[in-house]
């Protein structure tokens, strides 16, 4: 059995080590002897047929303009690929553009794809720092933050976590991320999976439960990763 | 009025040496709010102004080396404490003025950060500019790269004389359209560009090669164990023993080249300068202890952490390696740049590999991805470096990548243990 991922725009939305969020997932399934095969989509590239876990992270505001009219054309397909359990992990910029709109400080809307219920607004501030955040499904998730959009989230979105000493979506409400079936944005970089691998794994377990294999996974060695995780979350913003 | 500037700052130098503390930033803050005229004053009294070095990666080494070039013919004060501020300034000058408040130099060749270097600007216009790259870098300070690069572009406007641009980094070559100063350029022969990625090359962009023509070229690389490069300057192609190691480094002699050039230098001499250029406070700055050989290398961002990875196939075998980061607000507090790094080539290292600072864990992790062992994690940087020096035998090279805020400990460290070489 071989699992595709597909790491969108790798050239433009890679400039907080996002790509290693494709890195953690390509071992952590090689370790257990199940095959990746790691697919770059560029602007213009057609997305493979069968994607198990899609990712995609956080770029210069420019470089989503430059990708933004790609990335509105394949919305058709990634509303498909959403509803038919693709999983998906959105950081930053990929999360935004996941959304409805992304209305810019003067007021202008760009569309996003509609793959999650969320709206997002541009503004002056920088929400910057170190974040930790508490979910549900894979508990505590370590990463740093870094974006200028705030994020509102719809009836048909559910927060991924709750913000402990971070800003998450907004600022306001405490909330971090969206989630809707097994589709994931969240603004944590760091990259987020390196230092949650209980979230790397369910991600991975996700993709299995949709192609029927097993969800057991052979546990590996995480302490480096808890211990840098405890570490981190103790460091000044 | 220069005269008292200069008593309060040497005072307050004096006062930080007796009580046992290396001051760059006090003094020159002293003086700065007392005399926030002093330091435009006491540029104005240089006869060739000032040379500001900027730019993401390489700016302590190429600052040394511009101040070397041009030491061969003028007198010349620089920041070389490895402090890029505006204070640091005010502190250099503060301490090289004789006591009547005379500067008794030609030039001044200062080392700012972008961030640092557009506050200089507004200051003190600086007669001369080389800008060097834009490269990801403390996006927890600057956001974005564009806005680092739109940082320099403000430097480029407020320069007087001569601006020298890098032709081989994009956005530092469009630089050219945001200053009237006479614009110069320096690069590296387009066979060997694919080895100087800029941050879109390095992330899958097409390698593209500039077009203008350069005043100073870098035409080939040392081959194995000789530190020789050959540079062209000028019209004139020179061998040039370069002790400042690894291809960044022979990339940013260049950029010296050139801007020695715009003093009329011929070009035996600037490559005699170059020659002369020693490795620049944690730059590859190599130390004996108990007889093994210890390499200092600072890495700040993704970029200069690659560049000096690569000065690991050197002659000498590396028996141990010594990953430092801390993330302290001088260091960036957002580890996330150490997955732009790759490290697979370290798997192929027959060396012992240790991992230190407040993020020793973090590192550690990134390596465990890349399918490198780590021997030791040790968050105290100096017995990380005890346990590295015990570790390997005499003769044998250990080698330290550490981020800024360890490398005075590390250093301050080594001379007491060892010996500079
Ligand atoms: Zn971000």
């Amino acid at each position: 059995m071989t699992l595709t991922l597909v790491h969108l725009y790798p050239r433009e939305m890679n400039i907080y080590g996002d790509t290693g969020n494709v890195l953690v997932l390509r071992r952590r399934l090689g370790w257990r002897g199940i095959d990746a095969q790691v697919v770059p989509v560029a602007v213009g590239d057609a997305l493979p047929h069968d994607v198990d876990i899609l990712l995609g992270g956080g770029g210069q505001d420019a470089a989503q303009g430059d990708i933004g009219a790609d990335f509105a054309s394949r919305g058709a397909q990634l509303r498909a690929m959403a509803d038919d359990g693709v999983v998906m992990l959105a950081i930053c910029g990929t999360y935004q553009m996941l959304g409805h709109e992304f209305v810019t400080q003067e007021g202008r809307s760009i569309p996003g794809v509609g793959v999650l219920d969320v709206v997002t607004r541009g503004q002056s501030e920088r929400l910057i720092g170190n974040n930790f955040v508490d979910t549900p499904a894979a508990g505590r998730l370590v990463g740093y933050e870094n974006h200028s959009g705030l994020t509102e989230l719809g009836s048909g979105a559910t927060p991924l976590g709750t913000t402990q000493t971070g800003r998450g979506n907004n600022g306001r409400d405490r909330t971090e991320g969206a989630v809707r079936g097994n589709v994931i944005g969240t603004y944590l970089h760091g990259p987020v999976l390196a230092k949650s691998p209980r979230f790397a794994d369910d991600l991975i377990r996700r993709a299995l439960a949709r192609r029927g294999e097993s969800t057991d996974l052979e546990p590996l060695d995480d302490t480096l990763a808890e211990r840098a995780a405890v570490v981190a979350a103790g460091r000044p913003r | 009025m220069n005269v008292l500037a200069v008593w309060l700052g040497k005072l307050t130098l004096i006062a930080l040496r007796l009580i046992g503390r290396r001051g760059n930033a006090l003094p020159g803050l002293v003086v700065e709010k007392v005399f926030p005229g002093y330091l435009p004053r006491a540029m104005a009294t240089l006869p060739e102004g000032v040379v500001v070095v900027s730019g993401t990666n390489g700016k302590t080494t190429t600052t040394k080396m511009v101040a070397t070039v041009l030491g061969e013919r003028l007198r010349v004060l620089t920041n070389d404490t490895g402090s890029n501020f505006v204070r640091g300034a005010i502190t250099a000058t503060i301490e090289h003025a004789d006591w009547r408040g005379r500067l008794p130099y030609d030039v001044a060749v200062f080392e700012l950060d972008e961030a640092w270097a557009v506050r200089f600007v507004a200051i003190v216009a600086p007669r001369r500019a080389l800008l060097l790259n834009v490269m990801r870098d403390q996006l927890d300070r600057f956001g974005e790269i564009d806005t680092t690069a739109a940082l320099l572009g403000k430097v480029a406007a407020a320069t007087t004389g001569d601006v020298v641009l890098n032709r081989d980094d994009q956005r530092i070559a469009a630089l050219a359209a945001k200053t009237k100063a006479t614009v110069s350029y320096y690069g590296v022969l387009p066979a060997l560009r694919p080895l100087f990625p800029t941050d879109e090359e390095l992330y899958g962009g097409p390698i593209a090669v500039g077009s203008v023509p350069a005043r100073a070229e870098l035409l080939a690389l040392p081959v194995g164990t000789s530190p020789t490069i050959e540079l062209r300057i000028g019209g004139t192609a020179h061998r040039v023993d370069l002790r400042a190691e690894g291809a960044h480094n022979a990339q940013n002699a260049a950029g010296a080249a050139a801007l020695a050039l715009t003093f009329g230098f011929d070009s035996e001499t600037v490559a005699a300068g170059l020659g002369h250029v020693s490795p620049a406070f944690g730059r590859g700055q190599r130390f004996v202890v108990d007889g093994r050989i210890v390499v200092l290398q600072l890495v700040k961002n993704p970029g200069g952490f690659r560049q000096t990875l690569r000065t690991l196939d050197g002659a000498v075998p590396v028996a141990a390696i010594v990953v430092v980061i801390n993330d302290d607000y001088a260091d960036g507090r957002d580890v996330s740049w150490l997955w732009d790094v790759d490290f697979t080539a370290l798997a192929a290292v027959p060396a012992r590999v240790y991992t230190a600072g407040t993020r020793a864990a973090d590192m550690a992790v990134r390596l465990r991805y890349d399918e490198v062992s780590t021997d030791e994690v040790e968050p105290d940087p100096e017995k990380a470096l005890r346990s590295a020096v015990a570790a390997v035998a005499p003769g044998e090279q250990v080698v330290i990548f550490s981020t800024y805020t360890a490398m005075w400990a590390l250093h301050a460290t080594l001379l007491r243990l060892g010996v500079p070489q």
